[in-house]
């Protein structure tokens, strides 16, 4: 596409025709401020609608001021973004907009994350000439998302995100004028609407409407309570992130810190779900070769693809969208529950301790799992195999609420027998990674043993759908799919549907990149190369691991003989795998 | 004989349904069936006076008709062909009764285009519509003519959207054409009519729904579309109904639907039905409402000609827009752009409302003065009070005053002036009418109807409203009112769609004209017009006052206090401003401040 040039504040910039005024000021180092302008680039999520009006600039000969996250340049344009005029406007637009936010900052949970409170300090802002009716909601409570609209600007963001990322829609702008506001249908509690608890809209709120629900307060009890022995699992895309709450570089790898500073918290013990992950491939591994097998004979019950089901957000998606659906994705729980299943029953008899007396505590990048640790299937008489989740924000949080100088930490290692794992296991957290591990024990048990490759690279990437054909053997080509987002995972199950699904196997992830990206993981404010980095510093860790397949982690191998017997026994299926329920039907049912 | 009678929302409401009923009644026991008959009509325009009754061929207006009048018209007039005096428009000026409307001042200075047929057809039948032209212009285009042509003419007579914008027609069809050749689009006729007070499209579609669905054809051949759709609130189920009839029954002889008169091009019209969101009427908002979305305004560009309905080529019309294609087509552009201002062509029609005598639907040529209208057509100010200000242009538009009374109503002069033609409100207001009450008036319809996405219509209208609340309430500063003129200009200047930017004009254009009144309630707590209740205060003349105690117990809050035949005295903490007390006085010592 052609060139065209234009003038910023008085310089002269060429940029390619349909470039916004806003990106082509960023690239002269101009940064207009913007609020519900929101891209993760390269991610998939976006955010566009031109609505809060802050990034307002003045275009000569035009009538009015001009948004620039939208106007696009055109030849010989002249902006001017720092003129009194739209110094004016912006300043009297975010005024306003402060107006009817609550001067809480103090005691928000998102202060010193909050993009509206970075955007007042820009701007400079010292007080609010504008005064009169404030908005005000009830706070809105689910297992892993706290609304509290009062706080809502109406960028709309976790709209956009919910709606055509995750094709979901449990929320929209519902009322019109000053009551306007971002909800459900009939302002229902998200457990009685189509919403699956993926978070995304928690990570791209840029203020402290959206929320997770935060369990810190109650770790600290249980962890100073003598009576209960505290064991903690930490999911593979937590140590990639972890340290850029600490101010350290996006992609810094931080495990042994992690498990120094779990230790220093008070944990019993400290594991790892990377040990759980290994499990999920024993058992999600082999009920793919089950499947293929039957599949390959002239089967024509068995459910093809197999789809993957680490996923929790994605669990209750098809629950609640495409209950009917529910038999291709597998059978096996998510690596936080298989670890919970084993840690309550496996390792509290190898320590002589009741159930009822361990706090299984996980550490995940995700809020969906907040959601999945409450399953009524996931208990026993009541007790849950994990007790509850946290994300890897509050742990933060807890480190530093803890005076425990995370810089200064002397790496340690996880605990034994639950804290060893393979490279396989850490990939888990990339979009892409579960499918990765899966073929590399499926292809080892297929050919004997006999792994040329260990590296998939064609089942890695950062678009939202791939596919990818792996050959096996002579007569075996896997024929694979890799998506993240839910929109995607949309598409592959409408092509089930309708019959028409060319694959053997997908994987689902519903955040963008996977978990690297989880609700759960601090907030990237659209950034995309933090997320990058992350992926990156994912399949590094893997490279840094001495062994690399699942079934090869000796920790597994010890359980299934000591414990399980075989990967689907009936041991096996009673504790680590699950099944799933039609939650559609019992949403519609709702009055 | 024909006996028209007003089947519009107006009429009907003031009772046309039982006169009709009573009309048919008194033929049928006069055996006169098949002598005279009752046509039911759309809109006269002269609602004030409703409801009508035209008897043809003698041109007869008679108006304020009741159902107990059927008998004497029918006897009278029908029989013996004597007028029934009593019936007929009394001209305020002369005192003269007037049998026919071409010699009343409200229709003299008329010209009726868009409204040719309001008021002489049946709306209901197509025959009627036919026999004055109906869909003799879609068959000239059909036949006779290219697209292309068809766009010339349209462009060539300088006709521009009636729904307010002023965008020239055949310039939007134009671009429409030539968007996405060969791809489906659609013709959206947007009849989502929203001023307070403005009943244009409503009167158009009921008086004459077969010049709206002829012109969208016409479009629809234009700009290379076969789907047409009217989006229509909700709120208007005779033009719904009159509509859905019209459309039936084109469909029924082949004016509509598939191969249209054998020309091969086909035409299909459905409805689709407002919630009454004001916003809708924004093209773009209206078009996600007809998706099934929130009705929302984006941005533009895409415009909708590029991506409209479901993201297809769309061109958007406002119901009198259309209503004047037929007739361009029929006479030519010449005749039409003689007719008007220099870039303004053509008629625009009004609903005229507010202290006025005559209030109801106008046509006048663009480049009238407002005081034509408001002297000549609307008969002046009722009461005989003074003229104070006129609002067009609905609540985005502006108050214009004395000053503004020889402006010439076109596009363009209106906004020079601070106001705007808008969709064609006209509301007059005398000097009773408080500026101040009038601009929190608009304001709180804009607060009303702002679809909350944009943060100054959202926020700032809000704060807008209740500035102004607060000095109509005794309590503004002067800071307040300099937080006011930034705050609307602000709005106007970052407000995503037209709603939001031309909202603060009522303040603005009050502002710059009245502004004293601004200062007097805020400085002197005074309202002139005695329409800001918090800032009147009921005194009581200590000299007039007798002692007779009638106010004070009449007073429901115990507000006024005193002994027999000793002057009693308001307390004005207490003083809920109800008047009860001023009633009751027999000696006139309390008085208005």
């Amino acid at each position: 596409m052609a060139n065209i040039k234009l003038t910023i504040d008085n310089k002269v910039v060429e940029v390619p025709q349909g470039t916004t005024i806003l990106k082509a000021a960023r690239q002269m180092g101009i940064e207009i401020p913007t609020l519900c302008n929101f891209e993760l680039e390269g991610l998939a999520l976006k955010n566009h609608p031109g609505g809060c009006r802050v990034c307002m600039v003045e275009v000569a000969g035009r009538r009015n001021l001009a948004p620039a996250c939208v106007t696009e340049c055109m030849p010989d344009m002249v902006v001017k973004t720092n003129s009194l005029r739209a110094i004016n406007a912006r300043r009297t637009v975010l005024e306003l907009m402060l107006s009817d936010h609550p001067n809480d900052c103090l005691q928000c949970a998102k202060s010193g994350k909050c993009e509206l409170q970075t955007l007042a300090a820009r701007m400079g802002i010292r007080e609010i000439p504008y005064k009169g009716e404030q908005s005000s909601y009830k706070i809105q409570v689910s297992p892993s998302i706290v609304r509290d609209m009062s706080k809502c600007i109406m960028c709309r963001r976790c709209e956009s995100v919910c709606y055509e990322y995750q094709s979901v829609g449990a929320i929209g702008a519902v009322d019109r004028g000053f009551p306007a506001v971002v909800s459900t249908a009939f302002d229902r509690n998200l457990l009685d609407t189509s919403c699956v608890f993926c978070g995304q809209c928690v990570a791209v709120c840029p203020v402290g409407a959206l929320t997770e629900n935060d369990h810190t307060g109650r770790l600290i009890k249980d962890l100073n309570n003598p009576d209960k022995v505290t064991v903690v699992q930490v999911a593979p895309a937590v140590r990639v992130a972890l340290g850029e709450e600490f101010g350290m570089e996006p992609g810094s790898i931080v495990t042994g810190k992690l498990a120094a500073a779990l230790k220093a918290l008070g944990f019993d013990y400290v594991f790892d779900t990377d040990w759980g992950a290994d499990a999920t491939i024993m058992e999600e591994g082999h009920e793919l070769l089950d499947r293929l097998t039957k599949y390959l004979a002239g089967d024509k019950n068995v459910k093809i693809p197999l789809m993957t089901s680490c996923c929790p957000a994605w669990v209750n998606f098809y629950e609640k969208h495409y209950p009917h659906l529910s038999g291709y994705p597998s059978s096996a729980k998510s690596p936080q529950q298989m670890f919970g299943a084993l840690a309550k029953t496996y390792f509290a008899d190898k320590i002589n301790t009741k159930r009822e007396d361990m706090i299984c505590v996980s550490v995940m990048p995700c809020i969906a799992k907040k959601y999945e640790v409450e399953r009524d299937e996931f208990k026993t008489n009541g007790n849950p195999d994990v007790d509850y989740s946290i994300s890897t924000r509050e742990l933060a949080r807890l480190i530093k609420l803890c005076n425990i100088d995370f810089d200064a930490l002397e790496p340690v290692d996880f605990d034994s027998p639950l804290g060893e794992s393979t490279g396989a296991a850490v990939i888990f957290g990339a979009t892409g990674g579960v499918m990765e591990a899966a073929v590399r024990t499926a292809y080892a048990v297929l050919t004997d043993g006999k792994l040329p490759k260990i590296d998939f690279q064609e089942i890695r990437g950062l678009e939202g759908i791939r596919e990818a054909t792996v050959h096996v053997k002579d007569g075996l080509d896997l024929r694979l799919a890799i998506v993240y987002g839910l929109a995607n995972a949309r598409k592959m199950l409408e092509m089930i549907d309708k019959g028409e699904c060319p694959y053997h196997a997908i994987e689902v992830m519903a955040c963008p990149g996977g978990c690297i990206d989880g609700a759960g993981q601090p907030y990237h404010h659209g950034d995309a190369s933090i997320v990058r980095a992350r992926w990156e510093a994912t399949y590094k860790a893997d490279r840094d691991m001495p062994i690399r397949m699942s079934h090869e982690n000796p920790s597994i191998q010890t359980t299934y003989k000591e414990f399980l017997g075989a990967p689907l026994s009936e041991k096996a299926h009673h504790l680590l795998h699950t099944h799933y329920f039609d939650k559609k039907t019992k949403i519609e049912s709702v009055k | 004989m024909h006996i028209l009678v007003c089947g519009g929302t107006g009429c009907s409401a003031s009772g046309s349904r039982e006169v009709i009923a009573q009309l048919n009644k008194e033929l049928e026991a006069h055996n006169l069936t098949d002598f005279a008959r009752v046509v039911v009509t759309g809109c006269f325009g002269f609602c004030e006076r409703g409801p009508i009754v035209k008897i043809i061929p003698d041109n007869t207006f008679y108006t304020k008709v009741k159902p107990e009048d059927a008998k004497e018209i029918v006897e009278e007039h029908i029989i013996k062909g004597r007028k029934v005096q009593r019936l007929l428009y009394v001209a305020p000026d002369t005192n003269k009764s007037v049998s026919d409307s071409k010699h009343m001042e409200f229709y003299k200075k008329q010209v009726r285009i868009a409204l040719r047929n309001c008021g002489f057809i049946d709306p209901e039948n197509i025959d009627e519509s036919i026999a004055r032209d109906g869909y003799a212009a879609l068959g000239k285009c059909l036949f006779e003519m290219t697209p292309q042509q068809v766009i010339e003419e349209i462009k060539k007579s300088g006709l521009r959207g009636r729904g307010g914008g002023g965008f020239p027609t055949g310039l939007k069809w134009e671009i429409a054409s030539k968007s996405r050749v060969g791809e489906k689009k659609y013709v959206v006729c947007n009849a989502d009519e929203g001023d307070p007070g403005a009943f244009m499209d409503r009167s158009l579609l009921e008086g004459d729904p077969h010049s709206i669905l002829e012109a969208m054809a016409i479009c629809g051949y234009c700009i290379g579309s076969d789907h047409g759709l009217i989006y229509i609130r909700a709120e208007y189920p005779l033009a719904i109904h009159r509509l859905q009839v019209a459309i039936k029954q084109a469909e029924e002889v082949g004016l509509l639907g598939q191969d249209i008169l054998g020309s091969g091009f086909n035409f299909t019209i459905e409805l689709r039905y407002g919630a009454g969101a004001f916003v809708c009427g924004e093209e773009t908002a209206l078009i996600h409402s007809m998706e099934g979305h929130r009705g929302e305004p984006t941005f533009k560009p895409p415009f909708p000609a590029q991506s409209g309905y479901l993201k297809q080529p769309t061109n958007v019309n406002n119901v009198e827009t259309f209503a004047n294609i037929p007739v361009i087509i029929n006479k030519g552009a010449d005749w039409f752009a003689s007719i008007g201002s220099e870039k303004s062509k053509g008629t625009k029609v009004f609903a005229l409302a507010g202290k006025i005598n005559n209030v109801g639907l106008i046509e006048v040529p663009m480049g009238i003065t407002l005081r034509e209208i408001i002297y000549e057509i609307g008969g002046g100010i009722k009461g005989g009070k003074k003229f104070k200000a006129v609002q067009t242009g609905g609540p985005s538009g502006g108050c214009l005053t004395e000053k503004h009374l020889d402006t010439p109503v076109d596009y363009d002069t209106l906004i020079a002036a601070g106001s705007m033609m808008g969709s064609g409100g006209m509301i007059v207001m005398d000097e009773d009418d408080c500026m101040v009450s009038i601009a929190k008036f608009y304001l709180g319809f804009t607060v009303e109807e702002s679809c909350g996405k944009c943060t100054p219509c959202r926020v700032g209208n809000k704060r807008l409203l209740e500035i102004l609340t607060k000095i109509t309430e005794g309590k503004g500063t002067m800071q307040d009112l300099d937080d006011l003129r930034n705050l609307a200009t602000v709005i106007k200047d970052t407000a995503l769609c037209g709603l939001g930017q031309t909202s603060p004009n009522p303040v603005l254009s009050t502002m710059s004209n009245f502004w004293d009144e601004y200062v007097e309630h805020v400085t002197e707590k005074k309202c002139r017009a005695g329409q800001c209740k918090a800032l009147k205060q009921y005194i009581i003349d200590p000299a007039l006052c007798k002692g007779c105690t009638a106010c004070a117990r009449a007073c429901p809050v115990s507000a006024i206090s005193g002994t027999v035949k000793n002057p009693h005295v308001i307390d004005q903490s207490k003083c809920i401003k109800c008047g009860t007390c001023y009633e009751k006085c027999k000696f006139g010592a309390i008085s208005i401040k």
